[in-house]
Parts: structure tokens; sequence; C-alpha cells
């Protein structure tokens, strides 16, 4: 594995030419900070993150969490605790919350670009933040202010980390099914008693206190997702002056051992098993689900943002290798001689592939969380509106395709790397087994899709998506006026276009009719939803990239123009399994498809 | 008390260096950051100033084009104000023309007592730039520091030396070049970068500093690039096949190396 160098050029492309950064950074929340400002920012960063953080990448996974069945205490591995302690003195974490709970006042998307680096430097040390943000996110929009007084400021430090408790044995992907109780005292506090699993950093040795944000029903509560609730329960109960008080009936009962990320601990969470655990509700009863929506977009687009992440990380050691190893003749190349395997078309072909893929996936994030800060801060209304909405329909594509497609690229760099890929000695299978819990967890890709086609197709009565098509399809012009370099890709773009957008329409009136064929069409609908909009955001990186000439431009219009005409075109063979319906796929009898 | 820290900003190291055909130099027109060598006497100054409980650390620098990326960084580790000094006139310096112009824009920082400096630079490695400053001023000159202490008007300085180490002392103001390695430079903070933003930033051209424009430039050098060639390709290693006698090959190699 080589080092992490974070790719501060490609970053800084997307910053400046796929988004706004300038208008960003004018609107009155940014007050104080200029484009110039983040970059340096983001550099300073990336030091940080390529010399502190990623060098425990590897120990990590080698050693991975320890559970101390004795004492229930996890130990992290070697040097996390330190690094951390380093992360939270430089202050990285609050780099995107509010400044009146000392966090820096920066825009999501800057707070984006330093996940990414973050994420893939060490991907399970970085689920610690990220988890931590989640909370404070949803702390921030609905908590009252005596909990954001108490809790806000030290996890916007990043002195306390925090957790989300949805998943329960019953509940994975059904949240609704949670059973964990909830019972009112008379103080105004509940007694929480239950069961989570899998639970990220549920209990560790990085900082003083956890904050566990957990979803739970009150006694009368009705059924289903209305009837949860959401709770602050710390692992240490805080006093009124701030110090830390009694510890709370919240126990990390063991760890589970994994396939990838393993320095991060997946914790089982016992709560009550003594008396019960205090926790302090969120707002009002029964309205946690709908707390949960407002900080999923994000926690969404971060794990999309961690697809991307290794798939960089793993490119770096994909072409690293390619320039090393020789092997074999390329043709053309003198006699007698092996060639550096960089050289074999096919061995370009997968390079190509990785590094037009990490881009795409680049620019779908950062243009996602633009629209984050958009919709949160433009002064007008109509423009904020139009921005949510926006979020709301590229955040399946963020979340699926670029943890699809993550899995996708962390493979082929094995792949580059030949038999040495498949040993664990080279550091890169780990890549690819971090990467595959993304498409997993927050969410599995089928939610999304089912999310795409259920409640995303339908936003203002099916409007709202078809305007999405005709702004993609408006860039036709100005890729023709770009001159004939661009031609290919605008042709490509304009038939994958006119083919997703068929499958769109396909769905929309036959999934009312039949919701069971929707949904037998919503994966391959996904993908192919996605394909369209990254071969969009390819197409305006080729415009930028005419724009900007020499050997960048060179590189990046060459990717984009790899991406639109040779792996855009796929939307062609999607069509017939988006309209194929149900039929096929329930023909069969669950007993019937048992192998025989 | 006042320290200066001399901060020489360079091509990023991790990016491939270019020489121009043209000028016969390495190109430096892209981004520069802080040498890596001074980010230990930024700490060892930050350091000393804390222990003596005030006083300013001011960095100094002589860079092409108005660039201050790298002084930004030590300002965000925590420098109070920072001077730069570039000049289109200053191209081609050589290292002594680097010391006067160094050497002049220290004396205009007030109450400067004590100057750091790294033993050599990352790029250049001249390692001669400290001496000749501590020359100009009329200052002794300490080299290779391992840690440096400041009591009472005296600073008690480790110098570093094969064998081990010397103690050495001497009178305020002086300058004394740091040995690389021998502190943990701090990350700047998120907060320190953006407090960074709005530390004074003095830039002085040539005439500012008074130094002679005949003694910088290409002509103050007194010398000439004359070509410059690619290093020879790395020749391939010889192999022998160990047949017993593979430690008597490889001490007949090493004294053949003059190493044993
Ligand atoms: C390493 C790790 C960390 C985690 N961290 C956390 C955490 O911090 N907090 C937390 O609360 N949870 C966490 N989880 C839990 C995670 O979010 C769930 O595993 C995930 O939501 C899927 O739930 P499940 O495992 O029960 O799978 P299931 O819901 O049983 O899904 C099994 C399969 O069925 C499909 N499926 C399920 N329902 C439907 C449906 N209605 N329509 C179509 N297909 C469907 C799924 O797509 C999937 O392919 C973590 C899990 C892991 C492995
Ligand atoms: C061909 C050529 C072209 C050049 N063009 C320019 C130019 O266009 N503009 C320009 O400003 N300079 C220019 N220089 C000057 C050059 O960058 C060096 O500063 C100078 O040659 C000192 O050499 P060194 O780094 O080997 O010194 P060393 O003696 O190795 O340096 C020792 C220490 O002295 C301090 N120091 C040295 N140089 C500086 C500095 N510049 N600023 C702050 N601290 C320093 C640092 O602490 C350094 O670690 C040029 C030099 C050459 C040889």
């Amino acid at each position: 594995m080589a080092d992490y160098r974070p790719p501060l050029r490609d970053v800084a492309f997307v910053l400046e030419h796929l988004v706004d950064l300038d208008a960003l950074c004018a609107l009155d929340e940014f007050d104080g900070i200029d484009a110039d400002t983040l970059l340096g920012a983001l550099e300073e960063n990336a030091r940080f993150t390529a010399e502190v953080i990623a060098p425990i990448n590897r120990v990590g996974d080698i050693q991975g969490s320890v559970h101390d069945p004795a004492t229930n205490t996890v130990r992290t591995p070697d040097g996390f605790a330190d690094a951390y302690a380093q992360y939270v003195a430089a202050g990285w974490g609050g780099v995107p919350f509010p400044p009146a709970y000392d966090g820096g006042g920066f825009p999501w998307l800057a707070g984006i670009a330093l996940q990414e680096f973050i994420s893939s430097a060490n991907m399970a040390f970085s689920m610690a933040p990220l988890l931590t943000q989640g909370a404070i996110d949803l702390l921030l929009e609905h908590g009252s202010e005596e909990l954001k007084e108490r809790y806000l400021r030290r996890m916007v430090t990043g002195e306390w980390t925090g957790t989300m408790n949805l998943t329960e044995p019953q509940a994975g992907s059904d949240v609704g099914a949670v059973r964990t109780r909830a019972v009112p005292q008379s103080d105004g506090s509940y007694l929480i008693s239950g069961t989570k699993i899998y639970i990220t950093f549920g209990e560790h040795d990085m900082a003083d206190n956890i904050v566990h944000l957990v979803l739970a029903r009150t006694p009368d509560a009705p059924p289903g997702t209305k009837g949860i609730s959401c709770f602050v329960v710390p692992k240490f109960l805080v006093n009124d002056d701030g110090t830390l008080g009694e510890r709370n009936d919240a126990v990390c009962v063991s760890i589970e051992h994994k396939m990838g990320i393993k320095a991060s601990p997946t914790c089982v969470m016992s709560y009550g098993e003594n008396g019960g655990a205090v926790g302090y509700l969120i707002g009002e009863e029964n309205q946690g689900m709908r707390y949960m929506f407002t900080m999923m977009n994000n926690a969404r687009l971060s794990v999309g943002l961690e697809g991307l992440s290794l798939a960089e990380r793993a490119y770096q050691d994909a072409y690293t290798y390619a320039i090393e190893r020789h092997q074999g003749r390329a043709p053309g190349a003198p006699a007698g001689e092996q060639s550096l395997i960089i050289e074999h078309p096919d061995v370009r072909r997968m390079l190509l592939t990785m590094r037009s893929l990490v881009e795409a996936m680049r620019n779908i994030v950062y243009v996602t969380a633009e629209g984050i800060d958009l919709s949160r801060h433009h002064p007008d209304a109509e423009v904020r509106a139009a921005k949510a909405e926006f979020v709301d329909l590229l955040i399946p594509v963020a979340k699926a395709w670029c943890t699809d497609m993550g899995v996708e690229v962390t493979s082929l760099a094995i792949q580059i790397w030949g038999g040495m890929g498949f040993i664990e000695e080279s550091g890169v299978p780990q890549h690819y087994r971090d990467a595959r819990i993304t498409t997993i967890y927050e969410g599995t890709n089928g939610i999304q899709a089912m999310d795409l086609v259920g409640r995303k197709l339908g936003l203002r009565g099916g409007t709202a998506v078809l305007e999405l098509f005709d702004t993609m399809a408006g860039i036709d012009a100005e890729l023709a006026a770009a001159g004939p370099a661009l031609d290919g890709i605008r042709v490509a773009l304009a038939d994958a276009l006119a083919s997703v957008r068929s499958s769109v329409e396909w769905t929309m009136t036959n999934g009312l009719a039949d919701p069971r064929d929707a949904l037998a069409g919503a994966t391959p609908l996904l993908r192919m939803f996605s394909l369209a909009v990254a071969g969009w955001l390819m197409a305006r990186q080729a415009l930028a990239a005419v724009a900007v000439g020499g050997d960048e431009g060179e590189a990046k219009l060459s990717t984009a123009s790899f991406f639109c005409t040779q792996w855009l075109p796929q939307v062609h063979g999607l069509g017939a399994q988006v309209s194929a319906g149900a039929g096929s796929l329930m023909e069969l009898s669950a007993e019937q498809l048992a192998s025989r | 008390m006042n320290i200066v820290v001399c901060a020489k900003q360079i091509p990023d190291p991790a990016e491939p260096g270019a020489l121009d055909p043209q000028t016969k130099t390495l190109k430096r027109d892209g981004k520069l950051i802080l040498d890596e060598s001074d980010m230990y006497g930024v700490e060892m100054a930050l350091q000393l100033a804390e222990a003596a409980g005030g006083g300013e650390v001011t960095l100094v620098s002589m860079a092409p084009d108005n660039k201050v990326d790298g002084l930004r960084s030590g300002l965000a580790m925590g420098a109070a104000k920072a001077v730069l000094v570039s000049d289109p006139a200053l191209a081609g310096t050589d290292a002594l023309g680097t010391a006067k112009v160094l050497a002049a824009a220290i004396g205009k920082v007030d109450g400067a007592q004590l100057v750091l400096t790294a033993t050599e630079s990352s790029d250049g490695y001249t390692g001669t730039v400290p001496e000749q400053i501590a020359a100009i001023l009329g200052m002794p000159s300490i080299t290779f520091a391992k840690s440096i202490e400041v009591r009472d008007g005296t600073v008690y300085v480790k110098r570093q030396t094969d064998a081990g180490y010397d103690e050495v002392e001497c009178p305020l103001p002086c300058v004394v070049s740091v040995t690389a390695g021998v502190v943990e430079p701090r990350y700047p903070s998120f907060k320190g970068i953006m407090a960074a933003k709005s530390k004074p930033l003095d830039q002085l051209t040539l005439a500012d500093t008074g130094v002679d424009a005949g003694s910088v430039g290409w002509g103050g050098g007194g010398q000439e690039i004359v070509g410059i060639e690619d290093a020879p390709a790395r020749e391939a290693g010889e192999i022998f096949e160990d047949d017993g006698s593979g430690v008597d090959k490889i001490v007949a190699y090493l004294e053949n190396l003059k190493i044993v």
C-alpha cells in the first residue's frame, strides 16, 4: 500500500469548476470565508491527515478494536487514541458547524472535502467523527436549548463522540420495528431499556464521554415508524456544571468480528440491564423518525463519499503499482524486455475506468454537498426549495452509485496488482474489504432504489425529476458550442439521457398501476439514473477542462470522454430490466428457488 | 523575548521538480510551501517564546513572486507576524546574496534577539546562509542545535556532533541553526489557520531592504550555471549467488567503497 496522497488538485478542480465556491462563500452565513481560505485550510488538513491518520490505517486493520468482556470496555488499535486527541486539538471536527457552538462556520461542502481525506486515509478511524457529526446534526436541528447547551459544544470540538442507535435484531432496514422501551420519569427524563446491535463506536477509549442517540418507544406509542421517539443517552451523565457524573446503564456487551473497517468497533449495546439507562427526549414524543429524516441526507451523502474515498485510495495504489511492475511485452515495445504493466492496453482500461469513476463520484458528491448548503442558506426561498429538491433526487445516486462504484474500483485495484493484490501484505485488499459495508449501512442500496422510485420520482407530482432531465439535456448547446472535440461526449450524453428518461417515464406510469413492477426495476433504474447524472456532470467537467487547458485540462477532458463514450452507454442495456416488471422475478415460488 | 525564524518557501518536494532549460535552474513558478527544515525552527521558537512567558515570533523569508503560502503555514502554527522580501531583481541570487537580504530584513524586526534558521534548506542545501547572516549582523553563530534554552540573556545550546553533543553558551543576540528532526513541529489547528489570515505580513522589495542591487541576482553571485544534465540512470546492481563466500564478497565490496 502506497502512502496516501490527498488529491488536492483534483479536489480543487471540482471546487473551482463544478461548484460555484465564490457564490457559496458570498452567502451571509459564510461571512469572512473565501475560496482561498477554504482551500488553504484543506491543504493543512490534508497534510495532517496524511501524516497522522493515514499511517495507522493498516495497524487498525491488523489489530482491530478489542472488547474486554470483564469490563465491557473497548480498546482501539495502537495509535488511534493519540491520533484522535490530535484531531480534537486541531479542531477539525467542528469545521462545518455553527460558531455559536464553537464550530468553524464553514460550508458543508468544506466538511465534505475534509471527510474525503480522512475516509481515504483511514476509513475505520473516520467513523468516530462521522457518527458524531450525524448526532450533532440531529441535536442542532431538534434538540432543546438545554440539551444543546449541555452536549453540543464538546461534541463539536470532538472531546465527546456521538453514536446513532437505530438497529435492533428485528429492526434493520425496517426501522419501524424498533422495540427498545422508554418510560417517562417524574423528573422529565426517561428510563431506556433494550438491545441495539451494530452500533458504530458505541464504546471506545478515545473520548471521555459518548453521547448515544437512541430510537425507542414510549409505553403508549403507536406501532411502526409513527411511534418512534429519539433520546440522548450519555455514557456518563453530565452534571449541571458540565462535569461528568454517574456512569449510565448503557453498556457495550460485545463487538462484531467483521470483514472490514476492523478498527471501528461495531457494538452490541445493552440499555437498562441494571435498572434503566437515563435518557432525555429530543423534541417531542413519536417524532423520532421525522427527526432522523432531517439528518439522513447528510448521513447518506457521507456514506456515498466513503465509496469515493476508498476508490481514490485504491486508485493511488493501483497507479503506483502499474508504473513499477514489469510484466509481459506491450505491443511495440522492444523485444527481450519486460514492459511496465501500465503499457498494456487492458491495464490502461482498468486505470481509466477507475480514474474516471473516481472523478464522476467526486463530481456527484461535491455538487450534492453544494446543494445542501444552498438549500439551507440561500437568501431566496425559491432557490432553497429548488436546491432541496435537487439534493433529494441526488441522494440515492450519491449513496448507492458511489458505494457500488467504490466496491468496483477497489476490486479493480486488486486486479491490477495481480496475485499480489490478493495477498494481505500488499494492503490492497483492505480497501475492498472496507468498502464492502458501504453498500449496506445507512439504508442498503436496495432501499436507496426504493427511495428513488417510491419517494423521489413522485416529487412535485413527477415534475421535479423531469425538470432535472431538462436541465441535464440543456448542456447540449454548450457542448455543441465548445467545438468538435466534445462531439463524442455530446452525442453519447444525448442518447443516454433519452434512454434513461424513457425508463423513468415507464416507471412513473407503470409503477402507479402496480408498485411491484416499479420495485422490481428499482435497482436498475437507480443505476441508469445515476449514470445519467454522472454523465451530465462529466460533460460539465469536459467543458471546464477545455476552458482550463494545459496538462490538467487534457487529463480531465480525456477521462470525461472515456466515461461518456465508453461507460455511460451501459444505460442502453439496462432498460429491459427496468420495464420487465415483477412478473418474471416472482414467477417461481420461494421453494422452487432452492438449489437442488 | 522576540525571536526571528528564517522561513524558506520551497517547491513541494512531493511534486516532481523540473529544471528550466532556459535559466538552467529549478522551476519555482508553482506553489511554494514552508520548508520542512524550517518547521523545526518555528516550533522551537514558539516553545522558547512560551517558556519565556511572552515575546513574538517573526518569520522572515525571501521568495519569488510574492509567494506567501509557506509563511501562512508558519503563522498558522503560531508565529505572530511575517516579513517577505520579493523582487524580480532577486532571481538567481546565491547564498551570500540571500544572507544579505535576510540580514537586512531581520534588522527591520523590532527587538529581535534570537535568530533561528535550519542548518540547511531541503532544496538548496548550501548550508551557509545562517553563518553568513550572523557575520553580516555581527552576531555570534551557533550551528546544529538540538535543543535551545534561554536564561538571563544567555543562550544554552546542545550542539549535535558526530559523537554526541557539545554544550555551548553565548550571549544574546545571536543566530542559531537548528538540526532537523529534533522537535515535533505542531500541526496548525483550524483556529490557528483562521487566525493566520489576519496576522501582519509585510512585503518588502529589494529597495526597501537597502541591499545593493549589484550584490544580488544573477550578476551579484559572480557565478553562472553553464550546463545541466540529467542524472545518470541507476545501473543494475550486481548479483552474486551465495555459494558460502557471500560474506567475503560483501566485505570486499564495502572495502572497495572505502566504507569499512
Ligand atoms: C459495520 C456496521 C456498522 C453499522 N453501524 C450502525 C450504527 O452505527 N447504527 C445503527 O443503528 N445501525 C448500524 N448498522 C446497521 C445497518 O444500518 C443495517 O445493517 C442495515 O440497515 C441493514 O439492515 P439489516 O442488517 O437488518 O438487513 P436487512 O434489513 O435484513 O436486509 C437484508 C436484505 O434485504 C433487503 N431488504 C430489506 N428490506 C427490504 C425491502 N423492504 N424491500 C426490498 N429489499 C429489502 C436489503 O436490501 C438487504 O439486501 C451497522 C451495520 C454494520 C454491518
Ligand atoms: C539559480 C538560483 C535562482 C534563484 N532565484 C531566486 C529568486 O528568483 N527569488 C528568490 O527569492 N531567491 C532565489 N534564489 C535564492 C535561493 O532560493 C536560496 O534562498 C539561496 O540560494 C540560499 O540557498 P540554500 O537554500 O542552499 O541555503 P542554506 O544555507 O542551505 O539555508 C540554510 C537556512 O537558511 C535559511 N534560508 C535560506 N534561504 C532562505 C530564504 N530564501 N528565505 C528564508 N530563509 C532562508 C533557512 O532557514 C535555511 O534552512 C535563487 C537561487 C539560485 C541558486
